[in-house]
């Protein structure tokens, strides 16, 4: 049953950065749209995502209760030795959420949208930039269960150049999710345009940021490249996913809306599995070479088994919940754009 | 300000936020799918003006509902590691399900608020009531988690090690059921009686009377029958804490010694170190009485409980004597409503009912506010009830006071917000939603 609960961790870690990714993304590309296109981008990013926006976090919340459920070691390691970049993703969470429901929501539209749309558009930046922040500080051995001091044990256990590498690339990963996701929303020619343009631009910035993930993991001695390329699924899932951008690249051309989400996702789906790979079942490492186990830090069977169960029942509910309000709400914008 | 402290009044400030909007995210919608019920049955337009004004409502406390929702699950690690560590593998069934409940929330809540006119008009009603229904259901979940804090089961602690785990035990702990009871039927009258004062409020000011009349009307009578069923779910709290928690329930009552056929003492300044209670009423035998079903049961008073054992007496005692004398206030007005709607009907359309409901408006919320402190604070020293205490659980980061500060300006702002975001919905139902006629559409 550990399993069950493991893989649905992973799904919902997934689902988190594609669909929350992709909403993140749309106040990142928000920031860098010139102001005269901005209102019409914000209009059909307010279309795209409005009806699922309430659900998409909800994914956090369940890696959380997974986690302290489930794996409670390692849901309060977490939670002591990385408050701090904790508490900034919380803060951007609660500012983003908030400010997309008043900005949306308020009988007025005045002044105050000029207080709510930049909160909404930094939170956008902050949220994914310390959740990459969190996943970083988690692999890269930083965190010191034996530190004496503030300053190594709640500071250094995240602040690195790695660490913040990480997060830059995570802030243009969703900034990458949601201008591919934007195209299939264009109603004319002249908006595909524009998006297309932000796509293929924002490509060549999430490889740069990949670069630097790289250059930081190697200036902090972080094997890196060895955790990568030592597996061969490793290999794989990287080699498909660069196969699967130059497609990509290629499809930005042609009018292919659908296929070229379904890739952008396969990519972040592959980067994932890559980076998750090389440490399973580890998921923390800690500064001296131990590591905190999904399998020797589980809970105790019974929990496990109801964990799984739970997990189990509740996505008969909402799997198809779900499938069903992105496909209705789809399907009656084409039948809109038909008429 | 040292970490513990902070830390508990951190928690304190957050749950106290969280509990007003996800109570009002949790009871709304029932309205809103009443007045979108009466709209499809008698094609009236105020009645669809009313569902489409309160469904704005809905969206704005479910969003600050669900962000402080997700500000607390981080924060039970952040600010009580030691206690989730244990408590998590065995409290965390109630919270993999609330999962599941609030996530169908929000996937009909998008249905509701993006399906006008796209779906057939009685599945999009229909979502509206499944947003409800699972909102409802999660606050029992949550509540039910609570419940074990109070009455934890389904462990036994062999040599300090939670052995034996089973989940569904702790999830059906022993007081799960009072406490959901009371927390729902609270959740109607709190958000029924704000809802109804500020619909009576603009009556009284004669704007868009026949919008506020409607809306005033579902929320009322949700908010009174709410209130009459309190008492019921209260005195089974009441013998349910008698016999889990007689610390909670001696200082709930500033009931110092253990005594036979107990009075009831109601009001007063409880003077811990004399051990008595200045200028209270004492109602002989109605404490016995109430506690057990008998007049002269023996209750437990403060004497037989240690004293590092023993919650703070004065917050509990005053606090609970706010919410009981909130909850009489509002059983009060809820009886002469009903004498209003069956009997006098002048009485209902009178200016000074409504101006009762406008007092009336903020009385649920602290009444519920109140309650939650006596759980809260009564259950103190200890985080899980007789097993680890709140001082064992804190996280050892330093600094939490700034966390704090923090957190609580957050909060405040949010607060603001939200308060200016209702207000102008409020004085916009001029222009957005009144049609201002009973006239039917086709």
């Amino acid at each position: 049953m550990v399993y069950v609960v493991i893989i649905f961790l992973w799904t919902a870690i997934l689902l988190y950065i594609l669909l929350g990714g992709a909403d993140f993304g749309a106040g990142i590309i928000e920031l860098f749209t010139s102001r005269a296109n901005r209102p019409r981008m914000r209009k059909k990013m307010y279309e795209a995502i409005g009806p699922i926006w309430e659900a998409n976090h909800m994914w956090l919340i369940i890696v959380i209760v997974i986690l302290f459920v489930g794996f409670p070691k390692i849901y309060t390691t977490v939670s002591i030795y990385l408050h701090i970049p904790l508490v900034c993703m919380l803060l951007g969470i609660i500012a983003r959420g908030t400010a997309f429901v008043f900005r949306n929501y308020d009988a007025v539209k005045d002044h105050m949208q000029k207080i709510y749309t930049p909160i909404f558009v930094i939170s956008s930046v902050v949220t994914p930039f310390f959740l990459g922040v969190i996943a970083a500080s988690a692999v890269s051995g930083q965190i010191d269960l034996h530190a004496q001091d503030f300053v190594s044990a709640y500071v250094f256990s995240w602040l690195s150049w790695f660490s913040a590498s990480v997060g830059i690339f995570t802030v243009t990963i969703c900034a990458y999710l949601a201008t591919v996701f934007i195209i299939g929303e264009a109603e004319n020619e002249q908006d595909r345009q524009l998006f297309t343009r932000k796509a293929r631009r924002t490509i060549f910035i999430v490889m740069a940021a990949g670069g630097l993930v790289f250059l930081a993991a190697h200036s902090e001695g972080i094997p890196l490249l060895r955790w990568i390329f030592s597996d061969v699924p490793g290999i794989i899932a990287l080699i498909l996913a660069t196969i699967s951008l130059v497609i990509t690249f290629v499809l930005l051309l042609r009018n292919k809306p659908i296929i070229l989400r379904l890739l952008a996702g396969f990519q972040v789906t592959m980067i994932l599995f890559a980076a998750t790979y090389s440490h399973f079942p580890d998921i923390i490492l800690l500064k001296g070479g131990d590591n905190l186990s999904l399998l020797t830090h589980q809970g105790q069977v019974k929990t496990m088994e109801t964990l799984g169960y739970a997990l189990l029942i509740g996505s008969i509910f909402i799997i198809p919940a779900l499938v069903y309000l992105i496909y209705s709400f789809q399907q009656k914008r084409g039948s809109k754009e038909a008429h | 300000m040292d970490d513990f402290l902070a830390a508990r009044l951190q928690m304190a400030f957050s749950l106290g936020f969280h509990i007003v909007f996800s109570c009002i995210g949790m009871v709304m919608p029932f309205f809103m799918c009443t007045a979108h019920y009466l709209w499809l049955k008698r094609k009236k337009a105020v009645y669809l003006d009313v569902t489409r004004a309160w469904s704005k409502g809905v969206a704005i406390f479910f969003a600050t509902g669900a962000v402080s929702g997700t500000v607390l699950s981080f924060e039970l690690g952040l600010l009580w590691p030691k206690f989730m560590e244990h408590a998590g593998p065995i409290f965390g069934m109630p919270f993999s399900l609330e999962g599941t409940a609030f996530f169908i929330e929000a996937i009909a809540l998008g249905f509701y608020l993006y399906g006008w006119n796209r779906f057939h008009p009685w599945f999009h009603w229909f979502t509206g009531v499944i947003v409800g229904i699972s909102g409802l259901l999660s606050g029992i979940l949550v509540v039910a988690a609570n419940a074990w804090m109070n009455s934890p089961s389904g462990f036994d602690l062999i040599n300090g090690q939670y052995l034996n785990i089973d989940p569904m035990k702790a999830m059906f702990n022993e007081a799960w059921f009072s406490q959901a009871l009371h927390m729902c039927v609270a959740a109607f009258v709190s958000t029924g009686f704000a809802v109804a004062g500020v619909h009576a409020l603009m009556i009284l000011k004669g704007q868009n009377v026949n919008f506020h009349r409607k809306a005033f009307q579902i929320a009322a009578i949700f908010g009174t029958v709410a209130a009459c069923l309190q008492p019921i779910s209260g005195d089974i709290s009441a013998k349910d804490v008698a016999q889990r928690q007689p610390a909670k329930l001696a200082a709930m009552e500033a009931h110092f010694q253990t005594e036979k056929g107990a009075g009831l003492i109601i009001g007063g300044i409880p003077d811990t170190a004399a051990k008595t209670v200045k200028y209270a009423i004492k109602i002989p035998k109605a404490l016995s009485f109430m506690a057990t079903g008998d007049f002269n049961a023996e209750v437990k008073g403060l004497d037989q409980i240690p004293q590092k054992d023993q919650p703070p007496v004065a917050v509990v005692h005053y606090a609970f004597q706010i919410m009981v004398g909130l909850g009489m206030a509002m059983l009060g007005l809820a009886v002469i409503y009903f004498i209003a709607l069956f009997k006098k009907k002048n009485w209902a359309e009178s200016k000074w009912m409504l101006k009762l409901f406008v007092i009336a408006t903020p009385m649920g919320f602290l009444a519920l506010e109140a309650g939650w402190t006596v759980t809260e604070v009564g259950r103190q020293p200890w985080i899980i009830y007789g097993v680890m205490r709140t001082a064992d659980a804190v996280t050892p980061m330093p600094g939490i006071a700034y966390s704090f500060y923090l957190f609580t300006a957050v909060y405040i702002s949010l607060a603001i917000i939200v308060s200016l975001l209702l207000f102008r919905q409020i004085t916009m139902v001029d222009k957005l939603y009144d049609s201002s006629t009973d006239k039917k559409i086709q």
